[in-house]
C-alpha cells in the first residue's frame, strides 16, 4: 500500500534529495561562517553574560 | 558617547519566578495524581472531571505551558535586558504578558476538567484560548523585539538567537497546527483529517518539545551557566554551530513519532533520518554546557546551583541521546505505545527542564531580593532528592515499557499470542506504576522544598524592583569597520537575523508538510469508507472529550504481533473522514481501532459502567455518567454542516435529516440493548452514541477487499 501512495505521488524521488542538499549547503555555509570568524570578536562575545557581573558580592560569592 | 542611565525591571522577573514555582507544584501534583490513578482506579471517585483522560491532559499543559513556560520567560526577560543592556521595551506589555499567560493556564486547566479539548496532544485548548494564546505570544514578541531595538548592546549574544527562534517557530507552530473550524464556542474540528491531521500534530508536537522545551532553555543555559559558574562559555563558536544546526535539523524529526503508522513511507525515513542527525548539534550543545565547567569542578561539589545545571545539562545529552534512537525502526517497534516514552519524556522534564530551571531560580533570587539564600542546605537537599525522584521514575518506566512490549509481541510454540489478554500485560507492570509515583512523589517534594527557600529569601529580602545600570547609547549612524566579517551583517542585526532563523525552520516544515498536502487526493481512498452517522459522530465526540485517546490508540501497526491480537492494521485510507485523528501515542489499555464489532452493545454498556465488571483487573476509571446523562442532540445539524465545509461527504442538506436518523440508531441500540440484557437501556443517553461509535470503530474494511486503491 505504502508502495502505491509513493508512486502515485509525481516525482516524489526528489524531496529526499532537496531536503539532503539543502541541509548539506546550509551546514558548509555555518562551518565557513564560523571559521571566519575572527578572535577577538570571539572572545568580546563570549564575554557578554559576564560584563554587567557587579553584584557578586550580594550572593557572597566570588 | 554619552552614558546613559537606566533600570532593569525585577519585578516582572519575581513575578514569572514564583509563578513558575507554584504552577510547578500544581502540575507536578496533578502528575502524581494520575500516576497513582493507574493501580487505584477508584480515585477518580466515578466523577467526570478526574479521570484519567481529562486529567493528563493538564498534567501535561502546565508542567509544559504553566511551569516551564513561566521559567522561560522569567529567565528570558532577567538575561534579555542585561544583555541588550536596556529596560524591557515596555512595562505595560509586560504585565500584560504576565497575567495574560497566567489567565490562559487558569481558562487551560478549568477546560481541561470539564471536558473541553481538541485532543491534540499539547494543543487540547479549544479556539478561544488558541486565539488568546496567540495575542499574548504576540505581546511577548512586540516587547522582545522591541527590546532589542533600543539595545545599548550591538552585538546579540547566542541566548539571545535561541530567544529569537523560540519566539517565532513557536507562533508559527501554534498557527499551523491550531487550524480548526468552530461548531460552537467550545467545540472545534480540526480543519485537517487522518494522516494529514497527524502529520501536523506531531510536527507540532515534536517542536514544541523543541522550540518550548529546548531552545529557550538552551538560551536559559548558555546565560546562567557562565553567570554561575563565572567564567565564558566553552566555544563560542561551537554555540553558532550548535544554534543554527539545531533549529534546521529539529524542524525535520516530527514523524517520527508515527513511524509504523499509516504514514506514507518516505515521511517516515525523513523523520528517522533527521532525528539521527540531530544527535550531532543536541551534544555539541551538552558538551559545551558540561565544558564550560572546566577548571570549576571543584565548585560543582559545594555549589547547588551547579550541580543543578550539571544533572539538567546531562538529563539533556541522555535525552537527545535517546530520542534518536528511538527513532530508529526497530527500536521503536519496541518501544512505542509503551511507557519507555514516557521515561524519556520525563528525563528531559524533570531533569533538563526541571533542574536547568531550579539551579536557574537558585540564582536569580538572592540577586533580585538583595540577600543570601534562605539556605543552601535545603537547596542541597532539594538537590539530592529531585536527583533520586527522577531515577525513581525512570527506572521503573524503562523496565515496565520493555516488560510491556516484550509481553505484547510473545508467541507461542504454536504460533499463538502468549499473552492474548491485555490485562495479563498491564497487570505484570503495576509493581512499576507504584514505584514510578513513588519517584514523582520525591520530585514534587524537592520542588515543595525549593519553594519554602524561595519564599524564606523573599521573605528575608527586599526586591530591588529598578535595578539601576549604565551604559552608552548606541551610535545612531553606526558603519561597519573596514574588514568586516560579513558574518557580523547577520549576526548583528536583529531583523536579518530574525529572518534567515524563520526561513531555516520553514524549510523543513514545507518539504515536510506540503507534500502531504498535496497527496490528499493520492490517499488510497477505500471505496467502503464512509462518513461517521450523526449518533457515531456524536460518540465520537464524547470519545473525545473524555481523552479516551490519551491511553488506547487506534492505530494497528503491520506486525504479526499486533494483527493477531487486534485484527487487520490500519491503513491511511480509513481516517479521511477523522477531524481530528486519534490515534493516540500510549497504550494503557488496548488498541481499539478493530473494536468494532467484536463485543455485544451490551458489553460496552457494563463495561463503562465498571470496567471491572467485564475485565477485573482493569484500571480503567468508571464512566457511570455516560448511563445517566442525556445526549446534547442540539449541535448535531451545525456539526454535520461543519464536517461537509471540512470535505466530508454528506448528502446536500443532510444536516436537517440528521437528528432523525441519530434517534433512528439510537432506537436500535436500546433495542439491541434490551434484549441482550439490559432492561433499562435508555436511547437518549449519552453511552448510546459512544456505543454507536465504538462498534464502528475500524469495519468500514470488513468483509471488503482491503485496499481498493484508487488513483487519479
Amino acid at each position: 500500500m505504502i508502495r502505491n501512495v509513493l508512486e502515485s505521488i509525481s516525482g516524489i524521488e526528489i524531496y529526499p534529495i532537496i531536503s539532503l542538499l539543502i541541509f548539506i549547503s546550509f551546514f558548509i555555509f555555518i562551518i565557513t561562517w564560523v571559521v571566519k570568524l575572527d578572535k577577538k570578536t570571539v572572545s568580546k562575545l563570549e564575554n557578554m553574560p559576564l560584563d554587567d557581573d557587579d553584584q557578586s558580592q550580594i550572593s557572597g560569592r566570588k | 558617547m554619552a552614558v546613559e542611565t537606566f533600570y532593569y525591571d525585577n519585578k516582572i522577573v519575581r513575578n514569572f519566578g514564583f509563578a513558575t514555582i507554584a504552577w510547578g507544584i500544581v502540575g507536578m501534583l496533578v502528575g502524581v495524581i494520575i500516576a497513582i490513578q493507574l493501580y487505584v482506579p477508584w480515585l477518580s471517585f466515578n466523577l467526570p472531571w478526574t479521570t484519567f483522560g481529562r486529567l493528563r491532559p493538564l498534567h501535561t499543559n502546565a508542567v509544559v505551558f504553566a511551569f516551564a513556560g513561566n521559567a522561560i520567560f522569567t529567565g528570558a526577560y532577567y538575561s534579555l535586558m542585561r544583555l541588550t543592556k536596556a529596560r524591557m521595551f515596555s512595562d505595560t506589555l509586560s504585565k500584560i504578558h504576565f497575567w495574560g499567560w497566567q489567565l490562559i493556564i487558569v481558562l487551560a486547566a478549568l477546560s481541561f476538567v470539564f471536558g473541553i479539548t481538541t485532543s491534540k496532544e499539547y494543543a487540547e485548548l479549544e479556539w478561544p484560548i488558541d486565539i488568546l494564546i496567540t495575542i499574548i505570544w504576540v505581546v511577548f514578541a512586540i516587547n522582545m523585539f522591541g527590546t532589542i531595538a533600543k539595545r545599548r548592546e550591538r552585538h546579540l549574544y547566542v541566548a539571545i538567537w535561541f530567544y529569537i527562534s523560540t519566539v517565532i517557530t513557536v507562533a508559527v507552530l501554534h498557527i499551523v497546527n491550531s487550524m480548526e473550524l468552530p461548531v460552537h464556542l467550545l467545540k472545534s474540528y480540526s480543519v485537517y483529517a487522518g494522516v494529514q491531521d497527524a502529520l501536523t500534530q506531531w510536527w507540532y508536537g515534536h517542536n514544541a518539545v523543541a522550540f518550548f522545551l529546548t531552545t529557550p532553555f538552551l538560551g536559559l543555559m548558555y546565560y546562567f551557566l557562565p553567570k554561575a559558574a563565572n567564567r565564558p562559555v566553552f566555544s563560542y563558536k561551537l554555540s553558532i554551530v550548535h544554534f543554527w544546526s539545531l533549529i534546521f535539523i529539529y524542524i525535520w524529526a516530527g514523524p517520527h513519532h508515527l513511524i509504523y503508522t499509516a504514514l506514507p513511507d518516505w515521511a517516515q525515513t525523513l523523520g528517522t533520518v533527521f532525528s539521527i542527525a540531530l544527535i550531532a548539534p543536541s551534544w555539541g550543545g551538552m558538551l559545551n554546557g558540561l565544558l564550560t565547567l572546566r577548571g570549576a569542578w571543584d565548585r560543582v561539589r559545594e555549589d547547588p546551583i551547579l550541580k543543578f545545571m550539571v544533572v539538567g545539562v546531562t538529563a539533556y545529552g541522555m535525552s537527545t541521546f535517546e530520542g534518536p534512537m528511538l527513532s530508529i525502526k526497530s527500536i521503536n517497534a519496541i518501544t512505542h505505545y509503551t511507557d519507555w516514552t514516557i521515561a524519556h519524556v520525563h528525563v528531559g522534564a524533570l531533569g533538563w527542564n526541571g533542574f536547568i530551571t531550579f539551579g536557574m531560580l537558585y540564582w536569580l533570587w538572592p540577586r533580585i531580593f538583595q540577600t543570601k539564600l534562605h539556605s543552601v542546605k535545603q537547596a542541597n537537599l532539594h538537590f539530592w532528592i529531585g536527583t533520586l525522584g527522577i531515577i525513581f521514575y525512570a527506572l521503573p518506566m524503562y523496565w515496565a515499557g520493555l516488560t510491556q512490549s516484550l509481553m505484547w509481541k510473545e508467541f507461542t510454540a504454536d504460533g499463538f499470542l502468549q499473552y492474548p489478554n491485555f490485562l495479563e500485560t498491564v497487570q505484570q507492570i503495576v509493581p512499576m506504576y507504584i514505584v514510578r509515583s513513588i519517584g514523582g512523589t520525591m520530585f514534587l517534594a524537592g520542588t515543595c522544598i525549593g519553594a519554602w527557600n524561595m519564599f524564606k529569601t523573599a521573605a528575608a529580602g527586599t526586591l530591588l524592583a529598578n535595578e539601576k545600570a549604565e551604559a552608552p547609547a548606541l551610535e545612531k549612524d553606526f558603519k561597519e569597520p573596514q574588514g568586516a566579517h560579513w558574518h557580523q551583517w547577520l549576526e548583528g542585526k536583529a531583523v536579518h537575523f530574525t529572518v534567515w532563523a524563520t526561513v531555516a525552520i520553514l524549510i523543513g516544515g514545507a518539504v515536510e508538510m506540503i507534500p502531504m498536502y498535496t497527496v490528499k487526493s493520492n490517499v488510497p481512498t477505500i471505496a467502503s469508507v464512509k462518513p461517521y452517522t450523526p449518533l457515531e459522530l456524536e460518540g465520537r465526540d464524547i470519545y473525545i472529550r473524555e481523552g479516551c485517546n490519551n491511553c488506547h490508540s487506534q492505530m494497528i501497526r503491520p506486525f504479526r504481533s499486533e494483527t493477531e491480537r487486534y485484527g487487520e492494521y490500519s491503513k491511511a485510507g480509513e481516517f479521511v473522514y477523522d477531524h481530528p485523528f486519534l490515534w493516540g501515542s500510549k497504550r494503557t489499555g488496548p488498541d481499539l481501532h478493530r473494536i468494532g464489532g467484536k463485543y455485544p452493545d451490551a458489553w460496552h454498556y457494563n463495561h463503562m459502567d465498571d470496567p471491572r465488571l467485564m475485565s477485573p483487573g482493569s484500571l480503567m476509571p468508571r464512566y457511570s455518567w455516560l448511563l445517566e446523562d442525556d445526549l446534547d442532540t442540539q449541535y448535531t445539524a451545525t456539526k454535520i454542516e461543519v464536517m461537509q465545509t471540512l470535505g466530508v461527504p454528506y448528502a446536500e442538506g443532510y444536516a436537517g435529516q440528521a437528528l432523525n436518523d441519530l434517534k433512528t440508531q439510537a432506537e436500535q441500540i436500546a433495542a439491541n440493548l434490551r434484549t441482550q440484557g439490559v432492561a433499562n437501556a435508555d436511547a437518549s443517553k449519552e453511552i448510546i452514541a459512544l456505543i454507536a461509535y465504538l462498534q464502528r470503530l475500524g469495519t468500514d474494511i470488513k468483509g471488503n477487499a482491503v485496499s481498493q486503491a484508487v488513483h487519479k
